[in-house]
């Protein structure tokens, strides 16, 4: 056990390095020059030398990127050049106004999706287990904005009870809060909801066709109790595994919805930042995203591996 | 060629005829793959016949008065650029069924490569492949792609197109990987490695068409995830570029003004809708059959 969490967290470590190879190569590298770049082509000569050389752009690659690996170690993130300020000034109130709206969405959709699972499975073959399966395919097809425009269009413009925005006035109690989070959050549940569902739907079909549970009805337990002590249990483990890969494509959601509802979050951060060729803050934002998902994969991982008795008790491997 | 060959392709192939049919059939007989594909050729076909299809002319500024509301001779209203909107989500599909197949085809073939190279060679090569494999999957498809639009500076279908197929290509590798691994094991290979048949050969000869099915599926299911892909890029301003008739294009451009013009973004997003949701009823239905 000690061991598969060691190595497991060297491998997040290793995978992180690499992350901030790529994304690094990809913003320094590939737009040739930095300061022509961001400054456009009718920029003067002089303005872009300028831009670069306070970037540093001018260095060598490999210099450039010791220089920002050492300040990502001391956690700098480099400065925003459209605002001025430190990058993570921006990014630490932006995460946890994401991670206010994620777990709203959370709250709504894990529930939701483990039931519409449980019930497709229990109804394995029959009208209700197909119809779940369609309505969860469809909307998890469905791009975020065209599925939140139908829902802004339904409960916030035909109908009037929610807000169009999820912009509260200053200084909003939780409830108004939560009000506004609605929509942008059952917009990425109905995303997740095909996903998460599928999973569970499948272990349960798996579960109650196991040897297992035929056993215990065969011993003359109720079904409620075979489904509850028996079924329930082994169906739910994969669901773990699919519900942290899932909070990673939350976070690329996250982007479109926050655009959409004119959310101030990580994403319509990104976005803002990309629109306005700020790169510095653009790569630590992209950064801070990679960060999220490989630690939260890492948690459901061990999580993972602390609930399942096979890794629990077995060998690394 | 020696007769070794001879005696191991020759059953196959002609087991994969017999596999191909039956699949059809299995596929024709799902009514959900039947009303997807229909839908999907619609599509199709609006999108390379646009004048035949769409009644007004889909670019045109002031044909009629601005923002109408649906009735009989505009059902999806005029935009406020006195454009008729039914024309023109008929002839929205263009872009989109160009870039995402493009952009698909292209991640398939590069991760299909990948993914020999790394399930064949093994080693360092695959060990070092598959931890940047992770790296690049731990961001989200969107956010990569709003990262090297922006470092790139410009965008435009071929950006996209080559955004797009780049950050597929691990994905699919992955799959295609855990494929090759499976067949690397199997006599067949062990006996062209025997003949002494080079590695370039044996992946691209011998392993790639006993990989076909997780190549073809891997296709239908990120088709479905490019065409999501794409009109996310263009909704937020990062694709294809207005006055395009492309209908994420569209909703950028009115969304802001959907109370009260919802007809201007409600139509278009159905059209997306309608696509997506046909793409992986036919995905879904092709990965059914070939997986059971």
């Amino acid at each position: 056990m000690a061991r598969y969490i060691l190595k497991r967290i060297g491998l997040a470590l290793i995978t992180l390095v690499l992350l901030s190879m790529i994304v690094f190569a990809v913003s320094t590298i590939l737009p040739g020059n930095v300061g022509r770049s961001v400054l456009g082509p009718f920029a003067t000569q002089e303005s872009v030398d300028a831009l670069n050389e306070q970037l540093g752009a001018n260095r060598s690659v490999f210099v450039q990127y010791q220089d920002w690996a050492s300040g990502l170690v001391q956690g700098d993130l480099g400065t925003s050049l459209t605002k001025n300020v430190p990058a993570w000034d921006l990014l630490g109130p932006a995460l946890s106004n994401s991670f206010k709206l994620a777990i709203v969405a959370f709250l709504i959709c894990v529930p939701l999706s483990i039931l519409g699972g449980i019930i497709a499975g229990l109804r394995y073959g029959k009208a209700t287990d197909k119809s779940i399966t369609i309505a969860g395919l469809s909307f998890s097809a469905m791009p975020e904005f065209v599925t939140g425009i139908f829902l802004i269009l339904v409960f916030a413009v035909w109908l009037g009870w929610l807000p169009v925005t999820a912009q509260w006035e200053q200084g909003a109690g939780v409830a108004t809060q939560f009000k506004y989070l609605l929509l942008p959050a059952f917009t990425l549940t109905l995303v997740l909801f095909g996903y998460i569902a599928r999973i569970t739907r499948a272990s349960m079909i798996e579960a109650l066709d196991s040897d297992y549970a035929r056993t215990a009805h065969l011993k003359g337990l109720p079904a409620s109790v075979v489904v509850r002590r028996h079924v329930l249990r082994n169906a739910l483990l994969p669901t773990i595994a699919v519900v942290a890969v899932q909070i990673g494509y939350l976070v690329g959601g996250l982007v479109v919805v926050e655009v959409l509802f004119n959310y101030q979050g990580i994403g319509s951060l990104i976005y803002e930042a990309a629109r306005q060729k700020d790169l510095p803050l653009l790569t630590a934002g992209v950064l801070v995203v990679g960060i999220v998902y490989l630690t939260v994969t890492l948690v459901a991982d061990l999580l993972y591996a602390v609930l399942n008795p096979r890794i629990r008790f077995g060998s690394t491997e | 060629m020696s007769t070794a060959e001879v005696t191991t392709a020759a059953p196959t192939r002609s087991e994969a005829r017999i596999a191909r049919s039956e699949r059809i059939r299995l596929l024709l007989r799902s009514p959900t793959v039947i009303v997807g594909a229909i839908v999907v050729a619609f599509w199709v076909f609006c999108a390379l016949f646009p004048g035949l299809v769409a009644p007004h002319d889909p670019i045109f500024d002031n044909q009629f008065p601005t923002g109408l509301s649906p009735e009989w001779s505009h059902p999806f209203g005029t935009d406020t650029n006195g454009r008729d909107v039914f024309s023109r989500v008929l002839a929205g599909s263009r872009n989109i069924l160009l870039i995402a197949p493009a952009a698909t085809l292209l991640g398939t073939v590069l991760g299909t490569i990948l993914g020999l190279i790394t399930g064949y060679l093994r080693g360092v090569v695959d060990d070092v492949m598959s931890r940047f494999i992770d790296a690049v999957m731990s961001l989200p498809l969107i956010v990569t792609a709003i990262l090297i639009v922006t470092a790139v500076g410009k965008s435009g279908n071929w950006v996209v197109i080559l955004v797009i197929g780049l950050i597929f290509a691990p994905v699919v590798s992955r799959t295609v990987r855990a494929a090759v691994l499976q067949e690397a094991e199997l006599d067949y290979v062990q006996a062209a490695r025997l003949r002494g048949e080079r590695a370039p050969y044996i992946m691209a000869s011998e392993i790639l068409p006993n990989v076909m099915s997780p190549v073809v599926v891997e296709f239908t299911v990120r088709l479905g995830y490019a065409i999501f892909t794409v009109a996310s890029l263009t909704f937020i301003g990062f694709g294809v570029q207005p006055p395009s008739p492309d209908w994420a294009a569209q909703i950028n451009q009115y969304w802001t003004f959907v109370d009260p013009y919802w007809w201007m973004t409600f139509f278009p997003a159905l059209a997306i809708a309608s696509l997506v949701v046909a793409v992986n009823l036919v995905a879904d239905g092709i990965r059914e059959v070939y997986e059971r």
